[in-house]
């Protein structure tokens, strides 16, 4: 089984990356875990430019997803809902609509902000963009809250409330998973 | 002169299968002020009447084949915000009681959509088995019924300007059926 991470913030030291990395310390041995760097590289959603072959960075992203069999999505919150740039690569990968590489696939959505929130209403957002794109929203979900003190030094995750929250998550997505795996066998 | 009419509180004996070429499977519910309407094709359905009267009916669809006028519609019913095809790929329908009085037919029977079932009424109408074209007897079965979708696990919306939901919960199903005898 492979798990894709995606995380909506850019920066290098994204509190969102470190979020997905700290996850993916908690697969399963038997699960892989990739997390996708190309969000920078998309362009910006144009439908005269959605033919084939699709853009390079496009394509990477569709294929990325198709080739995993869950994905966990890290979004920070930039004015009470997700980056653009987050949803412009969704915007890509949701073409063309009944056959994207998103349709039914098991995801999960968790956040983390430097605030007193967790990027909830951004997380909200996410959820609902993604069940409208058809994927299988899972329910459970991290609202990581004021992020720097959640994280030491080597950006490990040094919350245990947190970290059992993400574990959840996880176990969840990885069992969400587990039918399309058996199938694909 | 006065003639009698025969109280028709049965089925004809047989077993019938369903003319998929005459028939159809709809479904309607208000969106946005208006109606939105699809079918189900291909479907299966087949009556059961035993020489006593005693009938049963049973039906399938595949989720794959709900129909509406837009592909990207299509998808969207298929998805996990409505029947979720991957993991409750059919809609299936078996009676548990079937009553006639004359040309009127109530069905009662289990519903399972998205893996619930759940007990639903159909009333509708019945007509006289007639000799077709093509050597074999038919007759037309119509049935309408009423349910709520959210109760199956259907429960997307989206708010109006007005805040209210733009998709409602009761869906009418209507099944046209033309059945033929084996």
């Amino acid at each position: 089984m492979r798990l894709l991470g995606i995380a909506g913030s850019l920066r290098k030291e994204s509190w969102n990356l470190k979020l997905l990395l700290a996850a993916a310390e908690l697969v399963p041995e038997d699960v892989e875990f990739e997390v996708w760097d190309g969000l920078k590289a998309v362009p910006p959603y144009d439908e005269d430019d959605d033919g084939l072959p699709a853009p390079p960075p496009v394509a990477k992203l569709r294929a990325a997803i198709a080739r995993a069999d869950a994905v966990l999505v890290a979004t920070p919150e930039y004015n009470s809902s997700f980056p653009g740039q987050l949803k412009n690569a969704l915007d890509w990968a949701s073409r063309p609509f009944a056959t994207n590489p998103l349709r039914f696939k098991p995801v999960a959505v968790v956040g983390a902000s430097t605030g007193a929130f967790g990027a909830v209403w951004a997380q909200a957002e996410l959820r609902k963009v993604l069940s409208a794109i058809g994927a299988r929203v899972i329910e459970g979900d991290v609202a990581l809250r004021h992020a720097p003190e959640r994280f030491d030094e080597h950006a490990r995750l040094v919350d245990e409330d947190v970290r059992e929250q993400l574990e959840e998550v996880v176990s969840e997505l990885v069992e969400a998973a587990m039918p399309r795996v058996a199938v694909a066998a | 002169m006065n003639t009698i009419l025969e109280s028709r509180t049965t089925l004809t004996p047989g077993t019938w299968s369903v003319d998929a070429t005459h028939s159809q499977i709809a479904f309607a519910v208000d969106y946005m002020g208006g109606t939105f309407r699809g079918t189900f094709s291909p479907f299966a359905a087949t009556l059961t009447v035993a020489e006593d009267g005693t009938a049963s009916l049973v039906g399938s669809a595949p989720v794959s084949g709900v129909r509406v006028q837009d592909e990207n519609l299509t998808a969207h019913l298929q998805s996990p915000d409505f029947f979720d095809a991957e993991q409750a790929p059919e809609i299936s329908f078996r009676s548990t009681a079937i009553e006639r009085s004359n040309d009127e037919v109530t069905v009662d029977g289990d519903l399972t959509i998205r893996g619930t079932s759940l007990p639903v009424v159909l009333t509708g109408t019945v007509g006289e088995p007639a000799e077709d074209p093509y050597g074999g007897t038919r007759f037309s079965l119509r049935l309408d019924g009423t349910i709520d979708r959210t109760a199956f696990g259907l429960d997307w919306n989206n708010p109006l300007p007005n805040g209210e939901p733009a998709l409602a919960n009761d869906v009418t199903l209507t099944a046209e059926l033309y059945l033929v005898r084996n």
